[in-house]
């Protein structure tokens, strides 16, 4: 391709588009935005309008009180993730975007599982519960509450372990992600 | 002193000269602020009419326009031209008022979540939540507006907050982390597309909306000139490019001439410029310019391989890039003769698929002919403010316009009932000018009420009716796609316009005769104060040539 600064003319047959193109991998977003009222309806509402669907979504605040941080993931098989990072950088109270790498990132969920596993059943629940160093947070004669911790993979698993026991209620808190090393998120 | 007096202040600090609004209970406080503020404000009819005036306003004059209406149904009748500057990124302020902040959340009389229900369809909007916060407000609310891809912005303003007194100091900076523009265009990427339109051999300049917003038609001319580039405007560009020039392809698209689409569909390069590859360009995306390589510059990076993935991709002011873009050309020294063959093949084009329609054999006035007469009678210098259907296509291939910021219509949003109140919003900009609505008789009964906004301010727009007795572009659908099947679309000759002009204090015309159009047309424009001619033309005539909905644009018929 020609070089910037000389005299040389582009050959146009060396052009290649930056397409938006379907990536085919879950994205995590980590995103600051200004601790607003309404930004997180406005982020909301612009995947709504323009017809991308969130997977998970976890609001909270962050070391600065001005600003909050929104982790959400996308399925980049079904979205073109150049369009909804664009996009959302357009909203004036979003700061900063960052589409994480995920090798370079740590990523947590939380999730509670109430299982009923009454009588004998119970032990062997508890057994795989320590298997996936779970917790159990609450107990009672006809449930118990288990609180697993880790990647999505992980909470996945524990929940198809947990379903023959009779699973009452799940709940997830949705993905949070950091950067790796130094470098910010 | 008081908030809504401190949000005078700032109108003027950003040099608001006039406002257009209707008042009512929720902001009562900002129009007792009004009283002695020293600010023309118009008072129009409905609020969607005060919304389209301070779109035409900002669009002829390049400012910002102001709209105010009260809480509730005044708010939600600004809905329609929200959406409007949204979807053609007019710089536009608009200020509601609110219930009072005990209010608000318990359906309070005249309540309604406007901020809620404008949220998909603002650039950005406040909601007032402490009187301080507002002379900030409002100073970002207009650098919002105006900056970047321009657009609308809300400011939601509660009662009881407008009437709170507050210190007022002018504020010197803004703090908008989030909202940072990028305008100066990358100089790499400037220089890889200097080189690629060297190279091109069959190259074609589209420009939309964006040269007009950044006021960048002169050097789009000068760039364009520098070779011979053949240009083509889409409907939000007319005027980018002088309809005179021999370089001048005519506007692209659905109703666009066959020899600019018949260009994009050939080109092996097409530089769009202030473009966003709308769906009414580009007809069947699939086989759109499948030859092309694209180089895409816009201020709004998210348009970039929205639709058509771009292979130089520049983001920024389309004036600055411009100009920056000329200087890598010239110093490329490119062969203009490469450029012969193209020429030789769109001349023929040209000369093949000219603009045409059969003209009556009687006196009858053909719509196209109507805007011929009114291009004579003008002599092309008047401000054209279009309402939305047939006459807005005839009127945009038609009248052939040399200068940006002479041709405002409702675009994106393509919003029947925006001519007359733009218009005049056009004209309280530019009080000087000749400014001529172009309308139907479906589309200017949708805000006709401003007629007395205009008698009552002495707002002198001519308003021409193309008036065929019918909803035309629907009619046209159902004729070419339904069967001929009219579904709803007979409008008959109700109202009797020249009555109701009259009614209205305007003066009434009513032409049906071709041989003396254009001095009717002259005579029309020589009328003092508001004048609308209702111009009776061939009922069941189409809008030639066209891409049909889902076709290719190779495919054009008609």
């Amino acid at each position: 391709m020609g070089e910037p600064g000389t005299k040389e003319i582009l050959s146009l047959a060396e052009l290649e588009a930056s397409v938006g193109l379907r990536t085919g991998r879950k994205h995590v977003l980590s995103i600051l935005v200004e601790n607003r009222p309404g930004a997180l309806t406005r982020i909301a509402g612009l995947f709504a309008r323009r017809g991308f669907n969130i997977e998970t979504l976890t609001v909270g605040p962050t070391e600065d009180d001005e600003v909050a941080r929104i982790t959400l993931t996308v399925d980049g098989a079904v979205h073109p993730i150049d369009q909804v990072t664009k996009q959302l950088h357009k909203l004036v109270n979003v700061l900063k975007i960052r589409d994480l790498e995920p090798a370079g990132t740590v990523t947590r969920e939380l999730a509670l599982f109430k299982v009923a596993a009454e009588g004998s059943a119970r032990s062997e629940l508890l057994e795989f519960c320590e298997i996936f160093r779970g917790r159990v947070v609450d107990v009672t004669k006809r449930s118990v509450v288990i609180e697993i911790t880790g990647e999505e993979d992980k909470i996945e698993a524990f929940e198809q372990v947990a379903r023959p026991y009779g699973l009452i209620e799940m709940m997830r808190t949705g993905e949070i992600a950091m950067a790796r090393g130094r470098s910010e998120t | 002193m008081r908030a809504v007096d401190a949000v005078m202040e700032c109108l003027k600090a950003e040099g608001v000269d006039v406002v257009f609004g209707l008042p009512g209970g929720a902001n009562l406080p900002t129009y007792d602020a009004f009283y002695d503020a020293g600010i023309r404000h118009v008072l129009v009819r409905h609020e969607a009419g005060g919304g389209h005036a301070a779109e035409g306003y900002a669009k002829a004059t390049g400012k910002v326009g102001v709209a105010l209406a009260t809480s509730g149904p005044g708010a939600t009748n600004l809905v329609t031209p929200i959406a409007d500057a949204m979807m053609d990124s007019v710089p536009v302020v608009f200020i509601t008022g609110q219930v009072r902040t005990d209010l608000l959340g318990t359906d309070g009389f005249q309540e309604a979540d406007t901020i809620g229900i404008t949220m998909p369809i603002v650039k950005h909007s406040f909601m007032i939540q402490h009187p301080l916060e507002l002379p900030r407000a409002l100073h970002e609310a207009f650098h919002i507006a105006r900056s970047g891809r321009p657009g609308p912005v809300l400011i939601d303003i509660p009662t009881d907050l407008s009437r709170a007194d507050i210190p007022y100091e002018p504020v010197a900076d803004l703090a908008l982390p989030g909202y940072q523009p990028t305008i100066d265009g990358n100089q790499k990427q400037i220089r890889q597309a200097a080189k690629a339109l060297a190279a091109a051999k069959r190259p074609v300049i589209y420009a939309g909306g964006g040269v007009i917003n950044a006021n960048a038609a002169a050097e789009l001319t000068e760039f364009a000139t520098a070779d011979h580039f053949p240009v083509t405007c889409t409907l939000m560009g007319l005027g980018g490019f002088p309809a005179s020039d021999p370089q001048w392809l005519g506007m692209l698209g659905m109703h666009g001439t066959r020899t600019a689409n018949y260009a994009m569909d050939g080109a092996d390069l097409i530089c769009a410029i202030g473009a966003r590859f709308d769906d009414r360009i580009t007809g069947k995306l699939s086989e759109f310019a499948q030859n092309a390589k694209f180089i895409h510059i816009d201020v709004d990076p998210a348009e970039i391989s929205k639709n058509v993935a771009a292979h130089i991709p520049i983001v920024g002011d389309a004036k600055r890039i411009l100009a920056k873009l000329l200087v890598e050309y010239r110093a490329l020294e490119a062969d203009t003769g490469r450029l012969d063959d193209w020429w030789k093949q769109i001349e023929a084009w040209r000369a093949e698929y000219p603009l045409r329609y059969d003209d009556s054999t009687d006196s009858e006035i053909k719509p196209q002919y109507l805007i011929q007469a009114l291009h004579e009678a003008t002599a092309g210098e008047a401000i054209i403010v279009s309402d939305v259907g047939q006459h807005q296509m005839w009127a945009a291939q038609y009248y052939g316009f040399s200068k940006p910021r002479r041709w405002i219509n409702s675009g994106g949003l393509g919003t029947m009932g925006f001519g007359l109140p733009a218009a005049m919003g056009a004209q309280v900009g530019c009080p000087d000018q000749l400014v001529c609505a172009i309308t139907g008789d479906g589309s200017i009964q949708m805000n006709i009420q401003e007629l007395a906004t205009c008698t009552q301010n002495q707002i002198p727009v001519k308003v021409f009716i193309m008036n065929n007795g019918y909803l035309g572009m629907v009619r046209q659908w159902q004729e070419l796609f339904w069967d001929r099947r009219y579904s709803q679309v007979d409008m008959g000759e109700y109202p009797d316009f020249v009555k109701l002009a009259e009614a209205y204090g305007a003066t009434g015309y009513r032409y049906s005769d071709k041989n003396t159009l254009v001095d009717d047309i002259r005579a029309a424009i020589a009328t003092p104060g508001p004048v609308v001619a209702d111009i009776r033309v061939t009922r069941e005539e189409n809008t030639y040539p066209m891409i049909a909905p889902g076709a290719a644009a190779r495919d054009m018929v008609g």
